[in-house]
């Protein structure tokens, strides 16, 4: 009998469903683009000079004779995430190859479910831990004045960044199948030697998205970065030194602006720059993964 | 348990294995638990040097934990527990104190092919360059010399650059078999290795099996009854975690047998 019956319509209602759901995600990013674009294109146009945005250090939107130098910003964003994944991406992959490769029974659960503990917990509480307990530390260790700079901010950023590098190059170690560990355990491979040349070049693309994603979440981080940096504009020539963030600049002094003013588009043309960065950060991450796998 | 010795005349060509010296591998009273659970009940028996031994019996008979313990893989399953003592040239493996030195030297075939995710060159050079192999040309050379004797070569010779995981399922399985030849083993440990392979290729690689003999000792574990017969010189009959019948091929599939269950299993009433 030729009839569309309940599960039919039930069938392509489902598919409809699904179908938003999967564009939802290109109609946000899409609406997030026009939105910062449109708000900080005004000013990009009119009063900014890019010379000035690229090359100076001097950030003084609220001055008389304002000035929109955002360098500082930039290194100041690029040296706590880079020195955030000086140590945090060793630390994470050491502790996925630990929990994914050597770690049995209830040693592996207890480590799994502490490393995704210490994901949930809160930016701000970070910023607090830098602030109140890194900060007296660096101080006392390193015998400088400030405790809140380059070093605080970077080692808090690795600390948060490393348990969603920790998961996510754990998943890769754990999709490399066991029969291949067993195959090279066979042929006399040492468990190291069965890590370094069967499983990590197997795992390769998903080891790659993780380190990629921890760089994504440094750049992005805003709260922990704005309490340990010490919020400073300054070209940064020792890890000691105080340095502000791209999106801690945002964050701190978007609340005093006036809409539409010169302040608020420089604003949001840092938040311009920043989403151009992601994208690419993104992109290439994408043409290598995509260029590893065909090889 | 008495070990039959056959009179001469082997199943099959080459080399005859070599019953009068004493045995490669020396097995007494193993027995196998995985969490408790026994898979494979206090077995005793010899392998002899250039023999091609085979094990025969339905699935979970203990035929694959009976390899996995000659191979030391145990460690690799935190359940699995091994009692009783395998000795390889009159030495306990478990004396062995590098246990990756001992499996270097006993070449394993899995049921399914696992071709490493690595080309088709870097596959069959891995165990080589293990042992501290770099020349090049010495490695082309082992590569070339195993691959040609797990029939392999003229197939692939154009390819050694492409992956190993592309073969079809009998190509990987030779590659499979290539590789643990790259170990120079004195021992190779065959598991159903035809599983996945067509019966064309299945015909190929007995045919390789039979020619190692004469540089090798070979145990087959199958689950297909005429491939014992067709290969091994003695074989033994696993039922349950129970060894119930070892004896020469031959012997078993002209009846004369210890055990009736034996000739119940060989004729194909249960499996």
């Amino acid at each position: 009998m030729d009839r569309r019956d309940l599960a039919w319509y039930v069938d392509r209602a489902a598919q409809a469903l699904v179908f938003v759901g999967g564009i939802s995600a290109i109609i946000f990013i899409l609406g997030i683009f026009v939105f910062v674009t449109k708000e900080g294109l005004d000013f990009v146009l009119g009063p900014l000079d890019l010379g000035e945005f690229f090359t100076s250090i001097a950030w003084r939107p609220t001055s008389n004779n304002p000035t929109y130098g955002a360098l500082a910003l930039m290194v100041g964003t690029a040296s706590v995430t880079g020195f955030a994944m000086l140590f945090s991406v060793p630390l994470s992959l050491g502790a996925a190859l630990y929990i994914g490769e050597f770690a049995t029974g209830k040693t592996r659960e207890a480590l799994k479910i502490l490393v995704e503990m210490l994901a949930a917990i809160p930016s701000v509480v970070w910023g607090f831990v830098g602030m109140s307990i890194m900060n007296p530390l660096i101080i006392e260790t390193f015998d400088v004045p400030v405790g809140l700079g380059v070093l605080n901010a970077g080692l808090i950023l690795g600390l948060m960044a490393a348990p969603i590098m920790t998961t996510i190059a754990e998943d890769a170690l754990k999709a490399v199948p066991d029969t291949y560990r067993e195959a090279a355990e066979a042929l006399g491979a040492t468990r190291w030697e069965v890590i370094l040349k069967v499983v990590i070049p197997a795992s390769k693309n998903g080891l790659l998205a993780a380190v990629l994603l921890g760089v994504g979440r440094g750049f992005g981080e805003t709260m922990a970065v704005l309490m340990a940096s010490g919020h400073a504009i300054n070209l940064p020539t020792s890890p000691f030194d105080s340095v502000r963030a791209l999106t801690a600049t945002i964050a701190a002094e978007l609340g005093d602006t006036v809409y539409g003013s010169n302040h608020y588009g420089a604003l949001f043309t840092l938040g311009i720059f920043l989403f151009l960065v992601t994208f690419i950060i993104n992109l290439t991450a994408d043409v290598v993964v995509r260029g590893i796998r065909k090889k | 348990m008495v070990d039959v010795l056959p009179a001469p005349a082997p199943a099959s060509g080459g080399t005859s294995p070599l019953y009068g010296e004493p045995p490669l591998i020396e097995v007494q009273g193993l027995t196998i638990a995985y969490d408790g659970q026994p898979a494979l009940r206090d077995i005793s028996l010899d392998i002899f040097r250039h023999e091609i031994f085979g094990i025969i019996g339905p699935a979970n008979s203990g035929k694959t934990s009976f390899l996995r313990a000659l191979n030391r893989m145990d460690g690799f399953n935190p359940g699995m527990e091994v009692r009783g003592s395998i000795r390889l040239n009159g030495k306990d493996i478990n004396a062995w104190r590098n246990v990756y030195a001992l499996r270097s030297r006993i070449g394993v075939v899995f049921p399914l092919p696992v071709g490493l995710p690595l080309t088709v060159y870097d596959n069959v050079a891995f165990s080589p360059r293990l042992r501290g192999i770099r020349k090049k040309a010495e490695l082309d050379e082992v590569v070339e010399r195993c691959l040609t004797r797990a029939a392999l070569w003229d197939e692939v010779k154009d390819r050694l650059d492409s992956l190993g995981s592309l073969l079809s399922g009998g190509q990987q399985q030779r590659l499979t078999i290539a590789r643990a030849l790259s170990q120079e083993p004195e021992l190779l440990l065959l598991d159903e290795f035809s599983i996945a392979v067509d019966p064309v290729t299945t015909m190929r690689i007995e045919d390789v099996l039979r020619e190692l003999r004469s540089e090798l000792t070979i145990v087959l574990v199958t689950n297909l009854v005429q491939q014992a017969r067709r290969l091994a010189d003695r074989t033994a009959f696993f039922l349950m975690g129970e060894m119930v019948e070892i004896g020469v091929t031959e012997d078993l599939f002209e009846g004369k047998v210890g055990d009736e269950r034996t000739t119940g299993y060989i004729e194909g009433r249960y499996g």
